[in-house]
């Protein structure tokens, strides 16, 4: 049993082991420019890309506990927040002002036709990714319950000084 | 280590190095899969006569998605099985099978599809096809679909193909042509000067054959929109048009009238402060890849409500629905975050919010049923700028959200709902409100909420809400508590209750509790409740479904790789 069990961990360390880029895919700014995902994403520092929707509940509760900390890591680590609305159109037009009314801090982009959410393999919003410099895919987290937040920094923290996420 | 574990290491280091090497190959594979189940408990309090409780006891569905992508190519796949389909879902979902593929070739300029997928035109008037799982809704196209950057600036998309039918595919053939134009690219000069500028237009055509004996119906139905978006500074402008060509359906009652519809939106954002003011009105929009299509099925197009989503559960029991057959409304909104350390503001500061959305039928003058020919021509006829007299919904919010300090935040929502159940509910047409006006069950309801977050310490946080819904109509006053405990970044318990205590009918005064454990690892989600759950109606994006009442241990099984 113990060597299967090993097998299996062996197994799915390989799996995750492969470091995923993202595919390239289409998005929109708020001002309706069309922009690559790849072409978002920093070089400088880890970038968090954060999925959401205008009418996710726990989605808006994640960004927002997670806005004091994407300050700090900002300055210090030079870490990037891209949050991706999955909004469709007619409620993309409702993204700006809510975020404004928020108060977040966050670089916004549309995914109207959800490309990228399905490109990723994602089932629900919210869903967290986290990536480092070379732009690969180290992190992945679905749903929020609060406390999250505290995680997702500490996994920015250890990405921006190179290390493995312990989480 | 036996035999047969040293073989099966061997065989799992191989996959193992196998699924390593993809990434030489530069490909990437990503997917998810999701397992719901419920195991349903007869409760004759809920169902005294047993209609809803399902001959099988046990009822579950599963998908999995697997996208492909290397390079310039990429390919995927959903498999689905329905064993038996879960309550409340389309009866049509039954059994097993792939039903969504494609591969799809995208360099620079060029972007080709073949097979299973998904678009919209605008904000989807004229054409949407999109899948919403939650909801069992799944209009996917098959066929083929081109994207193309021509010139800076100019986008353009065409689609043929036929729409998704569960397991089969619709009778009517679907073709249409996008073009978005981003004047913003094209001329640098209004860029420099801050403005955004868009401008698009679409055309779509259905095929359908048609031999009724009686009516001479139009094979070939067209649909066309334009629309603009333009930004400037913190303001935004967006507006739609569309027009549908005669199109006799179930739906609208196979009447040879034209449809058409407007959207307009004007947004300001800035400094914490968010404004949104919307109007829409339709008028016979409903557009199927079968005209005698109802329910959720096959819809070419998509009208979005202009109406907010409530999440919490007192308020999701009355959500609005779009009235595809006509309706006319406008949206307020305004979102505000009070600056931190002002004395409003406290020392984070507070965001307010408040909303007001307004529906009603649109003006519809009857042709007199005496004059059969002209009746089955037009049906009714409509002046844009008469108000119709039959209100549908409304909702008036307004919500506070303080963090008080380190530990404690909390939510306070207030809401008052007006909803008229015999169209919302039981599809009531306006020529038969418009009859016996006395006839319609109406629903005015106060809502309150307040939720509560509180932290422990680091990682443990306590969340509770509490919810009164007070009302006359329907099914009465109700009252409701949920509490939350989560560990981050792992477990999560909820336990809630709904009480419906003010329920004209003394017998179903009953209590609908509710308990739920969630273990997340990572991308992987699993959950387990166990409860009672009042009938009820679920929507995503202003399409619903009714949810009929059950008791039962219910699992959800999630992953994403």
């Amino acid at each position: 049993m113990k060597n299967i069990l090993t097998a299996f961990t062996l197994l799915f360390a390989g799996l995750s082991l492969q470091a995923q880029v993202l595919p390239s895919t289409t998005l929109k700014t708020l001002e309706g420019k069309q922009i690559d995902i790849k072409d978002a994403i920093s070089t400088e520092g880890p970038t968090v890309i954060s999925f959401w929707a205008t009418w996710c509940k726990p989605c808006i509760k994640e960004l927002t506990a997670f806005s004091d900390y994407a300050i700090d890591l900002e300055d210090e680590f030079g870490a990037k927040v891209l949050a991706v609305s999955i909004d469709d159109t007619r409620n993309s037009a409702r993204v700006a002002p809510l975020v404004q009314g928020q108060g977040w801090d966050y670089t916004v982009l549309l995914d109207e036709n959800q490309d990228l959410k399905r490109n990723l393999g994602i089932v629900n919003v919210p869903f967290t990714l986290v990536l480092n410099t070379a732009g690969e895919v180290v992190w992945k987290h679905s749903g929020y319950s609060p406390g999250d937040e505290e995680t997702l920094a500490e996994v920015v923290e250890e990405v921006a000084a190179g290390k493995t996420p312990s989480h | 280590m036996n035999k047969f574990s040293l073989s099966l290491l061997a065989v799992l280091v191989g996959i193992t190095a196998v699924a390593q090497s993809q990434e030489t190959f530069g490909g990437q594979l990503h997917g998810n899969f999701q397992l719901d189940g419920q195991l349903y408990l007869r409760d004759e309090a809920i169902d005294p006569s047993g209609e809803f409780f399902p001959d099988e006891r046990f009822l579950g569905q599963g998908y999995a998605n697997f996208v492909y992508t290397q390079g310039d190519f990429s390919g995927g796949l959903r498999y689905e099985n329905y064993q038996n389909v879960m309550l409340g879902f389309p009866e049509g979902y039954r059994g097993e099978g792939i039903t969504y593929r494609y591969l799809q070739f995208k360099q620079d300029n060029l972007d080709v599809t073949v097979g299973s997928f998904y678009e919209q035109f605008g904000s989807g008037m004229v054409f949407r096809s999109y899948e919403e799982r939650g909801l069992g809704y799944d209009n996917a196209m098959d066929g083929v679909r081109v994207k193309a950057n021509p010139a800076k600036g100019l986008y353009l998309k065409g689609v043929l193909g036929r729409q998704r039918f569960y397991f089969e595919k619709s009778p009517g053939i679907v073709r249409g042509l996008d073009a978005e134009y981003n004047l913003t690219e094209f001329m640098p000069k209004l860029d420099s000067l801050g403005y955004r500028w868009t401008i698009g237009g679409s055309f779509l055509s259905k095929y359908q054959r048609g031999n009724d004996p009686f009516l001479v119906l139009p094979e070939n139905v067209a649909t066309g929109g334009i629309r603009t978006q333009f930004t400037k500074g913190p303001w935004a402008v967006q507006a739609e048009y569309a027009y549908k060509a005669n199109d006799p359906s179930s739906d609208n009652g196979y009447i040879y009238k034209d449809g058409n519809g407007i959207i307009v939106n004007l947004t300001y954002s800035k400094n914490g402060l968010g404004l949104i003011a919307g109007a829409k009105r339709i008028d016979n929009m409903s557009f199927r890849s079968d005209r005698n299509g109802s329910t959720i099925d096959m819809l070419i197009n998509y009208l979005s409500p202009t109406t907010q989503v409530h999440t919490y559960a007192l308020p999701a029991l009355y959500q609005y629905a779009t009235q595809i057959n006509g309706e006319e409304g406008i949206q307020l909104e305004a979102n505000y975050k009070i600056k931190r350390k002002t004395k409003l503001g406290g020392k984070y500061g507070t965001l307010i919010s408040a909303n007001y959305s307004v529906v009603q039928s649109i003006d519809k003058q009857f042709v007199d049923p005496s004059n059969d020919t002209l009746r089955t021509l037009q049906g009714y006829t409509s002046d844009p700028l008469a108000r119709g007299d039959i209100p549908y919904f409304h909702d008036f919010n307004f919500k506070v959200s303080r963090k008080v300090n380190k530990h404690f935040k909390y939510t306070a929502t207030y809401l008052n709902l007006f909803y008229n159940r015999s169209v919302l509910e039981d599809g009531l047409g306006d020529e038969a409100i418009q009859i016996n006006p006395s006839n319609q069950k109406l629903l005015n309801a106060n809502i309150l909420v307040f939720e509560g977050l509180y932290k422990i310490k680091s990682k443990h946080y306590l969340r509770g809400e509490a919810q009164s819904l007070r009302t006359q109509d329907d099914r009465g006053s109700m009252a409701m508590m949920l509490l939350e405990y989560s560990v981050a970044p792992h477990w999560f318990f909820s336990v809630q209750d709904i009480y419906n205590y003010g329920n004209p009918d003394a017998d179903q005064r009953l209590h609908y509790p509710l308990a739920s454990v969630i273990y997340t690892a990572g991308t992987s989600r699993f959950q387990l409740s166990y409860g009672r759950q009042q009938r009820g109606i679920f929507c995503v994006g202003g399409v619903c479904r009714v949810v009929p009442p059950s008791n039962g241990v219910s699992f959800s099984l999630t992953t994403s790789f």
